[in-house]
């Protein structure tokens, strides 16, 4: 008995792995909340074309010997602003060459630790999320991330929603809508530095998606979808970071596998009506 | 003297990508004013409204407004995503960005845009999820959006497509209501007999203005014809032009013919 209860709490032994559940519920519960705007623009493709370009500024910081953050940090707002802005002008070619550019920024990030990187283990690190790359830094960044990212949500709420729900009649109402959405950008771009290292780069759009189209099947109001996904995002990313210890299988695969469960489990007891919800949800 | 400009569009052109969809058109709108703006789809009427909004800029000609005009868009109902997980109150309150920004809808705020609703006939429907209505109350959810914030000008675009025709009826009634109480109203539609003709104002348009005036004087065949691009005939019918088209004549005949 006693040692079986030993080893429930085992993985809470190693210090990297405590650490690594913190950071995986917080940044579950954060990639949580952005996906909700995420979801509801349609935009899933920006979430994975951010991580690529978030990746590129993480390789090529690492290669200058510029500070992870800092570097990672200031590519993926600058990548993340211009994207919304050529997403938003809805030019014919926008997602062409968002796919570009972002692949591109992945490419070099690639062939930049191919050449100056020290080991194969980095570059599976970065992109699919490392436990043992955890340290104190990470937990007060994700964490200062989603304070930062909760009172900005309810400091400008209405505007979020208004943007968000209807952004040509929210610009003549007087809602700076390009500002709100380099908001938003910028806190995604930051919630992608934040987390990459946990859930990797490759993994991270399926958690902006996930916990928010689930959240969406249960229930029909915007404000209960801002607790309800962030609830979903923390509880599938610490469940599965701990279940991965017992597994013997990649924290992030075994994150989004548990989030794809929790899917699955609620589109077949929403019945149709909740699954219509997402019927256009496009790039699931 | 005539009544004061609202808004002024001065041989404004406007693009999306190449191709002019509006073309220099010169477009007045004055307080009191109740327009109706009529043209075949893609004809460049939701373009124009929304030149008059101020939402898009045209690439020449300018477009000036009254200092501080209030204005409210009502949006085509096509345009609207249905789907998104909003309720009646929250769709109303959320254009109070300014007032107040955080989540919580003060007891004012519920009140008065309860008093919207209820004058609109959505009583008791603001917790109602935007997709659960009827197509009539969700064309006047956005009618009241608008008229949350007491707007001088009324801007609708295709207020009747797709509402059977007692809704059509109550849009035409809460909308002639709004014109007693001093609103001006600027509308896009396709319906010329049902609606337009009964304005006290038209225009038709077809990338450039084609006619502006009084439906007596606008409706001919010479007009009509330039506008859609197609032959039609209009009779007078007690004072009233009444058009007459002929596509849908022929598939009536034949239907008859069949029948
Ligand atoms: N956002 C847009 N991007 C590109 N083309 C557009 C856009 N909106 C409208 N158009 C084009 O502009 C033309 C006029 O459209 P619109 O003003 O919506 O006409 P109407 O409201 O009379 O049907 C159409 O040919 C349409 O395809
Ligand atoms: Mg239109």
């Amino acid at each position: 008995m006693i040692s079986l209860v030993g080893g429930v709490f085992t993985p809470f032994n190693y210090q990297f792995f405590t650490n690594g559940i913190i950071v995986a519920t917080i940044a579950g519960g954060l990639c949580g909340l952005l996906g909700v705007f995420v979801v509801l623009r349609g935009m899933s493709y920006i979430g994975h074309g951010l991580s690529h370009a978030v990746f590129g500024g993480a390789a090529a910081s690492a290669v200058m010997g510029i500070n992870y953050f800092v570097g990672a940090g200031v590519w993926g707002i600058i990548s993340g602003v211009l994207i919304g802005r050529i997403a938003r002008r809805r030019l014919i070619g926008a997602d062409a060459a968002i796919g570009v550019v972002t692949t591109a920024s992945f490419a070099l990030g690639l062939a930049l630790l191919n050449r100056y990187g020290q080991a194969q283990k980095s570059i599976e690190a970065v992109l699919f999320g490392s436990v043992l790359g955890v340290k104190p830094i990470d937990i007060l960044a994700v964490a200062l991330v989603t304070v930062f990212t909760v009172v900005l949500i309810l400091a400008f709420y209405r505007a979020l929603l208004f943007a968000t729900f209807d952004p040509e009649v929210a610009e003549v109402s007087g809602v700076r809508v390009a500002w709100v959405e380099a908001l938003l950008m910028a806190m995604l771009s930051l919630t992608i530095l934040v987390t990459m290292r946990v859930i990797g780069t490759l993994l991270i759009s399926a958690m902006l998606v996930i916990p928010a189209s689930t959240a969406r099947m249960l229930t029909n109001s915007f404000a209960r979808m801002l607790w309800i996904s962030p609830l979903i995002g923390a509880a599938t990313a610490g469940v599965g970071m701990y279940a991965s210890y017992f597994l013997d299988t990649s924290a992030s695969a075994t994150i989004i596998l548990t989030a794809t469960a929790v899917f699955i489990s609620v589109y077949a007891l929403a019945g149709i009506r909740g699954r219509s919800r997402i019927a256009h949800v496009h790039h699931v | 003297m005539s009544p004061e400009v609202l808004v002024e569009c001065a041989h404004i052109s406007c693009a999306y990508d190449s191709a002019f969809v509006v073309h220099d058109v010169h477009f007045t709108v004055r307080k009191g004013d109740f327009v109706g703006i009529v043209g075949p789809s893609g004809s460049g009427k939701t373009t124009l409204l929304k030149a008059v909004l101020g939402a898009i800029r045209p690439q020449s000609g300018h477009v000036t407004m009254k200092p501080g005009l209030r204005m409210g868009y009502v949006p085509q109902v096509e345009s609207v995503d249905w789907n998104f997980p909003v309720t009646v109150l929250e769709v109303m309150v959320m254009t109070r960005s300014k007032v107040g920004r955080r989540p919580r809808i003060t007891a004012e705020e519920r009140t008065a845009a309860l008093e919207v609703l209820d004058r609109l006939g959505l009583g008791g429907l603001q917790d109602r999820h935007i997709r659960e209505l009827s197509g009539g109350q969700q064309q006047r959810v956005f009618v009241a959006r608008a008229l949350f914030h007491k707007p001088e000008l009324l801007i609708l675009d295709e207020p009747t497509s797709g509402v059977d025709i007692r809704t059509r009826h109550e849009v035409l009634h809460l909308l002639a209501d709004l014109h007693d109480d001093g609103v001006s109203i600027v509308l896009t539609t396709h319906d010329l007999n049902g609606l337009a003709a009964h304005l006290p104002r038209m225009v038709c348009l077809n990338r450039e203005v084609i006619a502006d005036g009084a439906p007596i004087d606008v409706l001919t065949s010479e007009v009509l014809e330039q506008t859609y691009g197609a032959p039609m005939e209009v009779l007078l019918h007690e004072g009233m032009p009444v058009v007459l088209d002929h596509g849908g004549t022929d598939v009536a005949k034949r239907v008859g013919t069949l029948l």
